[in-house]
């Protein structure tokens, strides 16, 4: 299989055989994120990290990515230091980082950027966040974890909670685990219940998710509970707020009744949702989740920069 | 007895047939009539025929240009263009949707980066023909109301 030049826009652009095997190659990929193995695989190569919009866990991981793999990477993290600022498009920014490095990795406001910028540039770009599109590296972390903790992704009871509506990173998450089969329920208050186109591409794949607003039910069987953050913004009012924020809490009297082996994710930042306790549970996998973004963008960068293992 | 038209025949130019009944005001507008026009046009709207109701429209002394047609595609996919020359229907054809939908439908989004200043054109792929829908190929947002944005 050949990712060479490819751009990584959205999730839907992949087959399952191709995310299979971005999962088996970042697999091989977890020794050197760890600092355990070294390679100069990406030698001389250089990463454009490009930033219009805050980010912690991306960005960075991302950066180091590259340099565990040996190559560089340059970049801003706070568009007001560039020449948009200016005035300048993105199709200009991205034409010179194109001149400039051999990956570009772009976050923007806007949904559609990644795919414009895909347009102007040579190089491979990989789409870490559009707007309140796609964001497909982490839909692809997502699937690495429940793949390396369960030793599969279909057959899995798998529970989305929180902001279904807004959240980012259900919505591709969503469609990638129908197309691996999985057994979905979505958990949400009804204001932010899961679009229903998402539920329509479950469908089509043949996946007939189970929608819900009460959690201990669902939970009850679930081997994964994938937790989001619900946004104080999106009620009209506080006490609606903390009415439903309540109702969601994941702690340790509520996995006293769910499946030992339940792995609860999330992909960060959390606020309220998971009390702190939870840490301390084998149910908490929401840090090395976030470990897992570094051999799964090691994967990305080696695949489609060329520069293998 | 002899079929009594609605409206006269013209000697040279366009008449778009069989327009979905009510969307010949639409059609107007995406021939940019009457703003940017001279030409003489004449409607008729909820006429009679097999397939039930339709509307015509008949543009004196101008030949639309395909770029039109594939706009008269998105609101009355089942139109006629007859070309007049002389009285005589030098040429005739049927509207056609295309695949894509390049620089003729602004995107709903207003975050979509194609509504930005950047230099690119709108773009939409054709998921469905009939009943007509389309996905803007940079945010992937359908818009509903597909009449009200052709730009």
């Amino acid at each position: 299989m050949n990712f060479k030049g490819k751009d990584i826009i959205s999730i839907k652009d992949f087959s399952k055989k191709e995310i299979d095997y971005i999962l088996e190659y970042a697999k091989k990929m977890v020794p050197y994120a760890k600092g355990e193995k070294y390679t100069d695989a990406l030698k001389g190569k250089i990463l454009s990290s490009l930033f219009f919009e805050p980010s912690t866990r991306t960005r960075l991981s991302f950066e180091s990515s590259m340099n565990r793999l040996g190559g560089r990477s340059i970049g801003f993290a706070d568009p007001s230091a560039t020449s948009q600022k200016k005035g300048e498009s993105l199709a200009d920014t991205i034409r010179m980082a194109d001149a400039y490095s051999d990956i570009i990795v772009i976050r923007h406001p806007q949904e559609g950027a990644a795919r414009l910028a895909a347009e102007f540039s040579e190089a491979p770009v990989l789409n870490a966040g559009d707007g309140a599109g796609h964001h497909p590296t982490q839909c692809l972390l997502d699937l690495f974890t429940i793949f390396t903790e369960k030793k599969h992704i279909g057959k899995n009871n798998i529970v989305l909670l929180g902001d279904l509506k807004y959240g980012r990173t259900v919505h591709s998450l969503a469609y990638a685990l129908a197309l691996y089969g999985a057994e979905l329920t979505f958990v949400s208050p009804a204001s932010l219940k899961m679009p229903k186109e998402v539920v329509e591409e479950c469908n089509e794949l043949g996946i007939e998710p189970i929608q819900t607003s009460i959690l201990d039910k669902a939970v009850k069987d679930a081997d994964v509970l994938y937790v989001t953050r619900i946004q104080k913004e999106r009620f009209p009012d506080a006490e609606e707020y903390n009415k439903v924020v309540g109702s969601y809490k994941i702690d340790n009297k509520l996995l006293s009744t769910t499946k030992q082996k339940l792995i609860i994710m999330h992909p960060l930042p959390r606020v309220t949702e998971i009390d702190p306790e939870v840490d301390y549970t084998n149910h908490a996998l929401y840090f090395k989740q976030a470990f897992n973004g570094i051999p799964v963008r090691m994967a990305l960068l080696s695949l489609v920069s060329g520069g293998l293992l | 007895m002899k079929k009594e038209l609605k409206i006269p025949r013209i000697k040279n130019g366009t008449v778009i047939d069989h327009i979905t009944a009510g969307n010949a005001i639409k059609v107007l507008h995406i021939l940019g009539i009457p703003k940017t026009s001279t030409f003489v046009v004449s409607v008729a709207m909820n006429v009679k025929s097999r397939m039930g109701k339709k509307d015509i429209v008949k543009v004196e002394n101008r030949e639309i240009d395909p770029k039109e047609v594939d706009k008269i595609a998105l609101i009355a996919p089942k139109a006629t263009i007859n070309i007049i020359r002389d009285y005589e229907v030098a040429e005739k054809y049927l509207v056609k949707l295309p695949d894509e939908i390049i620089g003729i439908v602004s995107c709903s989004n207003p975050t979509c980066v194609s509504n930005s200043r950047e230099p690119v054109k709108s773009r939409f792929k054709v998921i469905c023909k009939d009943p007509l829908r389309i996905i803007c190929y940079y945010c992937e947002r359908e818009p509903e109301d597909i009449s009200e944005r052709i730009i």
